[in-house]
């Protein structure tokens, strides 16, 4: 399979929603997790629909969303968001929060201003549960885009897997599934290790 | 009088809807360019009293003033030592003592400069590109002595700051402390629960009751800071203080 291709295409494929997914994640989730750490406000309209995305059966929710956006790209990017936006909101919310109070108090000793504050210790601080927020994110992103594939129109990886179910060719049907563990288990190790090297 | 508590007291919401009286009518002077220590068990609400000093808590009933002026809040003059280091875990002892500095826009070359020159005075000259956790606790806490040198204030307000240090090195650093502080002619104000510690340092002990926390009596330990730290631990003046001191504490344990 690696051979005629047809693995490197599916990948390519699959990677797009993919990684579309993680990064919209990666930007409007870091967002909205630090807002809910900063502001209360936020945090109390904002924290119920996490709760409700992090139980909720997503395999189930999943023909749902073919039902509002069709079979295209938008429900599979979609699917993705779903799986990885708890973990990736909720980690840079956690890492807002748990700053150490006496270095605000350290800060406001020294007359700093809450902008200062937010910049220099509150950020920097979370800075470490933020990025693994993004690494698990990439990982529930990996389950999602599966669900995705077999569930709303077979596409790249997916395809390949239901292609070689249907043919009953069990082999290659299993080989695809361990290329994707395998793929996953890979980029999420190169990513703890660029983590180790930026958060010492 | 460099810094005076008026009045001041602090009662605290214990989440049961009942009040808790961490401080009552707590009246206190802080002579200038003298080391006055609040001392008292736990739970006396000294620690309380040293953050409401600072501007760091507000406090219910009363006024603090700072050189003759009423504050609410941090100032300039004023800088905070604190019980855990507060040290930022991801900068160098150099950025974490020039912090202060860093605060009021204080061009980069500049505050290093400083930070620098009180590095070497704390002892940790050669340290300045380490991280705090590669530092022990009582290094840690010379870079919390150092940061709040650097910002030139004339009060100095230390919170237990020899609570996590091991023995040996709470001497060493309080006989550092002495010289460091006598040579900038600063106002120390210093919260321990060392009896000890207390007598060796300071110029005025505030004894502290718990629950609520109130002043019950102010000793001037007879003691000469400029004899060898030596000398002083064997003086009979700084064992009758240790004594007394503990006369009284005593009752509240």
């Amino acid at each position: 399979m690696l051979r005629d291709g047809s693995l490197g295409k599916a990948y390519l494929i699959t990677a797009q929603p993919l990684l579309l997914g993680v990064a919209l994640c990666g930007v409007a989730g870091i967002a909205f997790g630090i807002g809910m750490g900063l502001s209360r406000t936020v945090e109390w309209l904002s924290l119920p629909v996490i709760i409700i995305l992090q139980a909720a059966p997503m395999a189930a929710i999943i023909p749902l969303l073919t039902y509002m956006y069709g079979i295209g790209l938008t429900s599979k990017v979609l699917a993705v968001i779903m799986l990885a936006a708890p973990v990736i909101v909720m980690n840079s919310y956690k890492g807002i929060r748990n700053t150490p109070p006496s270095l605000l108090q350290m800060c406001r000793s020294f007359q700093g201003t809450r902008a200062q504050e937010v910049l220099k210790i509150v950020l920097p601080h979370a800075a470490a549960l933020i990025f693994t927020g993004l690494r698990l994110g990439l990982a529930m992103g990996f389950i999602g885009i599966v669900i995705a594939e077999l569930l709303i129109t077979p596409t790249g990886i997916g395809d390949l897997i239901s292609y070689h179910s249907s043919t009953a060719d069990y082999s290659k049907m299993f080989a695809t599934i361990a290329s994707v563990v395998a793929v996953a288990a890979i980029s999420l190790h190169l990513l703890q290790l660029l983590e180790r090297r930026l958060f010492p | 009088m460099i810094v005076e508590v008026r009045n001041v007291s602090k009662t605290y919401d214990n989440g049961r809807g009942e009040e808790t009286h961490a401080l009552r009518d707590v009246n206190l002077t802080f002579p200038k360019g003298q080391l006055s220590t609040l001392l008292g068990p736990s739970g006396c609400g000294k620690t309380t009293l040293l953050k409401i000093i600072a501007g760091l808590i507000p406090r219910n009933a009363g006024e603090v003033l700072v050189k003759g002026k009423p504050v609410d809040g941090p100032g300039p003059e004023r800088a905070f030592v604190f019980q855990d280091f507060a040290l930022l875990p991801w900068a160098t002892v150099l950025r974490n003592v020039a912090f202060g500095l860093e605060l009021r826009g204080m061009p980069r070359p500049e505050r290093e400069q400083v930070a620098r020159k009180y590095i070497a005075e704390v002892g940790l000259k050669g340290f300045e590109q380490r991280y705090p956790a590669q530092l022990s606790g009582g290094m840690r806490q010379r870079v919390g002595l150092a940061r709040a040198l650097a910002v030139d204030a004339d009060i100095i307000l230390m919170d237990e700051p020899f609570s996590s240090v091991d023995e040996q090195t709470r001497r060493k650093f309080q006989e550092d402390l002495l010289d460091l502080l006598r040579h900038h002619q600063k106002t120390v104000i210093f919260v321990t629960h060392s009896i000890e510690e207390a007598a060796y340092l300071s110029d005025q002990i505030a004894l502290l009751s718990p629950r609520p926390g109130r002043v019950s009596k102010i000793v001037r330990p007879n003691v000469d800071h400029s004899r060898s730290p030596d000398e002083i631990r064997r003086d009979q003046g700084y064992l009758d203080t240790v004594d007394e001191i503990w006369g009284m504490l005593r009752q509240y344990v």
